[in-house]
């Protein structure tokens, strides 16, 4: 079988062409061209087998300088979780201040991707 | 009034104007000050909380705010100053800069200036869309700033004009939100946002991107009620007959970004028609010696990697400006064909290594970027293709110049 794909691991977003087999669950790579790098074919398998992405959002913040802080997924999860992610996301509170690094969920919903504060937000004055 | 002396005043504490001071100050370049107008340093990176800032300069992927807090952080470990909530109002051609700060009026006499005001987005009025003027029209950067600053959601039914890469990074975020985003219309045939946004902001949520096609009719008094969306010709001139009606409550405008430059303007540097930033050479100088210009406030980037390492260019060349009093002169003009939208610099003194970043003005395959000099080549880049959202750079080694004949970039 063949595809084609946007390479999305950096911003050269290679145009990869694969030719790929499925045996079973397992997909065998018979040709992979287009790609720059070999990041490039390990995001075709991952493609093929389970699309995975990341995902920012924010997390609402009382008595800081801001109303909200910025968080972010540190591994990628599954395509098809997003939605479910961003509930766990939406459930959150936090009372400033807030340190930009402080896991906020570890491993959500089981997918062995933290919830990470990504901005610091300081005490209103 | 008191006219404070000193070495460096960077005009905004965005990615380039903090990347530039930590660089000069690591030069030893020490009596600098950073004037940043918002409340936070950081810049617009502040509400880009997306993934995927940092691959080029870290070698890993992180959100806007973290990219900035690596530059703040350094920032202030270094001491380095920098006030906030403060407006440069002028900078003349001999570098005295006036600031308005909380405290009052300040005024400083700087031996080298380093403009880092980034850019603004092109409105609804830059582009003269007909129709009433309801509430509901924002910009692609507005409505983040509502969304990641300001938490107050913008929109329900959305339509996006221009496939910019901020509309494409919003319309995925207010699909994470609730939001329903109907469609994204371009008036290229082309996109103009990145191929890897188009995919993971778009298709990941079944957005459709139509191209050659534009809002040619807004309605609504009090809220947006809908958009008339047309099919454009050749010369993006609506073809009647073609009217399409989209029910909505907000249409979100990702349509291109300025450089802001009025301050620069006031200080007799000349800009370039193609960038709409200054004309300056390969030490990132503009005409007025002294005067540097890097990041967005020069040329619109599509990554703020690129901005840095650009920042901290300028900043050993104004570090050496500073130290020595002058620069070599660039006389080699850089020229380019049909094919090159822009380049930058605009001239190189041939005596250094030296790096070309431009832009073609349509998408190509299979080309090969070719720099020459009377007629020989001198440095070339291959391609497999080459479109008008992502800059080129290439370097190019002086020792293969000769004399001060001019430089032509083609694209073939």
């Amino acid at each position: 079988m063949k595809r084609e794909f946007t390479c999305i691991v950096c911003p050269n977003g290679c145009e990869i062409e694969a030719e790929y087999e499925m045996k079973n669950d397992a997909v065998e790579l018979v040709n992979v061209s287009g790609n720059l790098c070999k990041r490039g074919a390990e995001y075709v398998r991952q493609e093929l087998v389970n699309p995975e992405r990341t995902i920012a959002s924010s997390v609402l913040v009382s008595g800081g300088e801001l109303p909200l802080c910025s968080v972010r997924l540190n591994r990628p999860v599954p395509k098809g979780k997003i939605f479910d992610v961003m509930k766990e996301i939406k459930e959150l509170k936090l009372s400033a201040p807030v340190s930009a690094g402080t896991v906020l969920i570890h491993d959500v919903l089981g997918l062995g991707s933290d919830v990470v504060v990504t901005k610091s937000v300081e005490k209103a004055l | 009034m008191e006219i404070k002396q000193l070495d460096v005043l960077v005009v905004g504490g965005g990615p380039a104007g903090l990347a530039a001071a930590v660089e000069l100050y690591r030069k030893g370049i020490k009596d600098i000050l950073v004037v940043e107008r918002e409340k936070h340093l950081g810049g617009i990176l502040r509400q880009c909380i997306h993934d995927g800032f940092g691959l080029t300069r870290f070698g890993s992927t992180m959100s806007g705010p973290e990219y900035a807090e690596r530059f703040i952080h350094e920032a202030r470990e270094m001491g380095i100053p920098c006030i906030v909530n403060a407006a440069v109002t002028e900078i003349t051609n001999d570098k005295v800069v006036t600031v308005v700060t909380r405290d009052g009026i300040r005024k400083y006499q700087a031996k080298a200036v380093v403009l880092a005001m980034g850019c603004r987005e092109r409105t609804r009025g830059a582009l003269a869309i007909p129709g009433e003027r309801p509430a509901g029209v924002f910009t692609a950067g507005v409505a983040q700033a509502y969304m990641n600053l300001y938490n107050r959601m913008p929109a329900k039914e959305v339509v996006i004009l221009g496939s910019g890469d901020i509309g494409m990074i919003m319309a995925r975020r207010l699909t994470l939100e609730g939001a329903h985003v109907k469609a994204v219309f371009e008036i290229q045939p082309y996109p103009s946002g990145l191929p890897r946004n188009i995919e993971q902001c778009l298709k990941d949520y079944g957005i459709p991107l139509y191209l050659s096609r534009t809002v040619t009719n807004v309605h609504g008094d009090v809220r947006l009620q809908g958009v008339t969306v047309s099919e454009v010709d050749e010369h993006m001139r609506p073809i009647p007959g073609t009217e399409k009606y989209y029910e909505c409550d907000t249409l979100i405008l990702s349509v291109g970004l300025i450089p802001e430059n009025e301050l620069s303007i006031d200080a007799g540097v000349q800009l370039d028609g193609r960038t709409r930033g200054a004309r300056v050479n390969e030490f990132f100088e503009t005409n007025v010696p002294g005067i540097f210009s890097a990041g967005n406030v020069l040329h619109v980037h599509d990554l703020v990697d690129f901005v840095s390492l650009e920042a901290e260019s300028l900043a050993d060349a104004a570090a050496e400006y500073v130290q020595e009093g002058r620069l070599p002169a660039c006389p080699i003009e850089i020229v380019y064909d049909k094919n090159v939208n822009h380049t930058v610099p605009m001239a190189v003194s041939g005596t250094r290594p030296f790096r070309i970043s431009m832009r073609v003005n349509r998408p190509m395959k299979d080309v090969r970027v070719v720099l020459r000099q009377d007629g020989r080549e001198v440095a070339s880049k291959k391609m497999k293709k080459a479109i008008p959202a992502e800059m080129i750079q290439f370097t190019v080694d002086a020792e293969k110049l000769e004399g001060s004949g001019k430089l032509e970039v083609s694209v073939e």
